[in-house]
């Protein structure tokens, strides 16, 4: 019993060191973010700020295009998720409701398509822009992000649509309902919460990419957020200060939005194999 | 659908017959199709077709000039033969493999640890060290490569005077970057670190779900810990291992922001994983059909791998009875 109550508390320290070493990057995020600028460029790391200044905050979001790249995430995010959230629904409603010929073939290439390498793709996709003349354009990152989110979109919500029993909808229908407002009224609010966690999953995966956005957005005033990142660094050096804030404006929306939404969502990239 | 569901059908369907039977067994039939066209639509003309032409470019001559007349010119395999000629590519290859091998190696073994750690902590500890891995999930990748950018800064960064202060030499001043194998170091633990939450989390999920009985009457046969882990553990979770590793291989074979941001956008030859390589002769040096070929070259790879996972996921979830 007394061995038992030792590893125990063996095991508590390991975890909080772990915790510790985990943590800390991010802790120094945002410490580095608050601090004056003194007390970051400080040979002896300053461990805790001696007074939290927003002044980092204040230089990150006057740096040129800010705004408008915020805008800029923000109009190719919401667009691809308010498109992609009912193209995916659809084709989930469809893989978890009816049986049909090629269904096995949609799900393994719904399945398949999230493993291409983008950094592969973007070789024909700036080339074949180029030739329409779409390069440096929103729309076409846009079109390009959708079939990013498509699939995943459409397997997490395939799980979320089969878990509503078809009795319900059936039992609607003998009371009298058409098939279509069953659906409606029955098995659309049980699938609610999933097409909120999904959309959410959308907005963090087109809100983070990276390469398409770098490679095809060129001028400055139709970037993204995370190729603003790199405005910090310049030949004279990096203001860690202002990138250290301007990192955590970027991440603040995408951590908020997973903490929301991780317990719905992060199964489905191993669906089935933990039943839980 | 046979005679059976249509039956059925109509007898749910109520009063609501307007139109004939057979119009209705059309419909049924044909609604499936019509629910995922957009989707396989929008996943075929985005991804499908720039795979396609992925495959084209391999083969044509396409430089600057193609660029802009929009042309390119067959060439047959000689893209293929350059790159798999240049000793300079084959070691790219090989970097990225090892580079592979080990960051899934060293993220698979640290996440199976913490996750059998997870199962052994206190109630108040486990829930603080699980919720703080979600941040660090949480965390989108460019931002943690910029925040890894400025804890290893040579000047003022935290781990040089850490590293300094425990003893583990003097690394004032100490440019990571200078030797390929140290920076190589620090991307392995932004990869790393970045992977873990989701890999422990997965498999403390999967171990919750290995039956306490089987664990049991092992120790009563007198099992050591770790053969318990290895004879009963490691068997039954042979599925969640085979995904996450297939998963963690496909991602870390194709890291390339990590290398990008870290070494600002200009990474000597050194850094070159098969991506960077790929992305460096397309959009630096306008070789857009040689970048194709490499391109292709790194799919072809991936691709043994995903067979892997798209098999055992697919089976598994089939087994689930949708």
């Amino acid at each position: 019993m007394r061995r038992r109550t030792v590893s125990r508390t063996f095991y508590d320290a390991l975890g909080l060191l772990i915790f510790a070493v985990m943590l800390f990057p991010i802790y120094w995020m945002v410490s580095t973010a608050l601090k004056p600028g003194k007390e970051i460029l400080s040979l002896t790391p300053v461990w805790f700020p001696s007074h939290v200044t927003f002044d980092n905050f204040r230089t990150a979001i006057n740096v040129p295009f800010f705004w408008n790249d915020v805008a800029n995430s923000l109009i190719v995010v919401l667009t691809v998720v308010g498109i992609s959230i009912v193209l995916a629904f659809f084709a989930a409603v469809s893989v978890a409701r009816f049986g049909f010929r090629g269904r096995t073939a949609f799900i393994v290439m719904i399945i398949a398509v999230q493993m291409v390498p983008l950094n592969a793709l973007v070789i024909p996709v700036y080339l074949l822009l180029n030739q329409v003349g779409q390069v440096d354009s929103l729309p076409g990152v846009i079109a390009y992000y959708l079939a990013i989110v498509l699939p995943f979109m459409v397997w997490t919500l395939r799980g979320f649509v089969a878990n509503v029993p078809v009795d319900l909808e059936e039992a609607a229908m003998v009371d009298g309902a058409t098939r279509v407002g069953a659906f409606l009224r029955i098995v659309f609010p049980l699938v609610a919460p999933g097409l909120v966690a999904t959309a959410i999953y959308g907005f963090i995966q087109a809100w983070n990419e990276y390469i398409i956005a770098y490679v095809l957005l060129s001028s400055n005033s139709k970037q993204t957020l995370t190729i603003w990142l790199a405005s910090f660094t310049t030949q004279h050096g990096t203001d860690w200060g202002g990138l250290m804030a301007g990192a955590t404006l970027t991440a603040l929306p995408v951590v908020v939005f997973f903490l929301i939404v991780q317990r719905h969502v992060a199964g489905g990239l191993t669906a089935g194999a933990v039943k839980g | 659908m046979g005679v059976a569901g249509d039956a059925r059908a109509r007898v749910t369907a109520g009063t609501n017959i307007e139109a004939g039977p057979s119009r209705h067994v059309i419909a049924r039939t044909l609604l499936p199709y019509v629910l995922i066209a957009p989707a396989v639509v929008v996943i075929a003309g985005v991804l499908g077709y720039p795979l396609a032409m992925l495959l084209w470019l391999s083969t044509q001559h396409y430089g600057l000039r193609e660029l802009f007349q929009h042309q390119g010119e067959f060439v047959g395999l000689a893209n293929f033969a350059t790159i798999l000629g240049d000793s300079e590519f084959r070691h790219v290859v090989l970097i990225s493999v090892v580079f592979t091998v080990v960051n899934v190696g060293v993220s698979m073994l640290i996440a199976t640890g913490i996750a059998l750690l997870l199962e052994r902590l206190s109630r108040p500890v486990r829930i603080l060290l699980s919720s703080g891995l979600v941040l660090v999930w949480a965390t989108p990748v460019i931002p943690a490569i910029n925040l890894w950018q400025w804890m290893f800064d040579y000047e003022f960064g935290v781990v040089n005077w850490l590293l300094t202060h425990l003893g583990a030499g003097n690394y004032i001043h100490h440019n990571w970057f200078e030797n390929p194998l140290q920076g190589f170091t620090v991307i392995t633990v932004i990869v790393v670190w970045g992977a873990i939450p989701f890999l422990a989390l997965m498999l403390y999920a999967g171990l919750t779900q290995v039956p306490r009985e089987l664990v049991e009457a092992a120790e009563i046969d007198g099992a050591r810990p770790w053969q318990v882990f290895a004879m009963v553990t490691v068997p039954i979770l042979r599925p969640l291992f085979l995904i996450l590793f297939s998963l963690s291989t496909i991602w870390d074979f194709q890291v390339f922001n990590q290398v990008w941001v870290l070494l600002n956008q200009r990474p000597s030859k050194d850094y070159f994983l098969i991506s960077v390589y790929s992305f460096q002769e397309s959009f630096r040096v306008s070789k857009f059909g040689l970048g194709a070929a490499a391109a292709v070259v790194m799919v072809a790879i991936l691709l043994v791998v995903t067979f892997v996972y798209v098999r055992q996921t697919v089976r598994l979830t089939t087994e689930e009875a949708v």
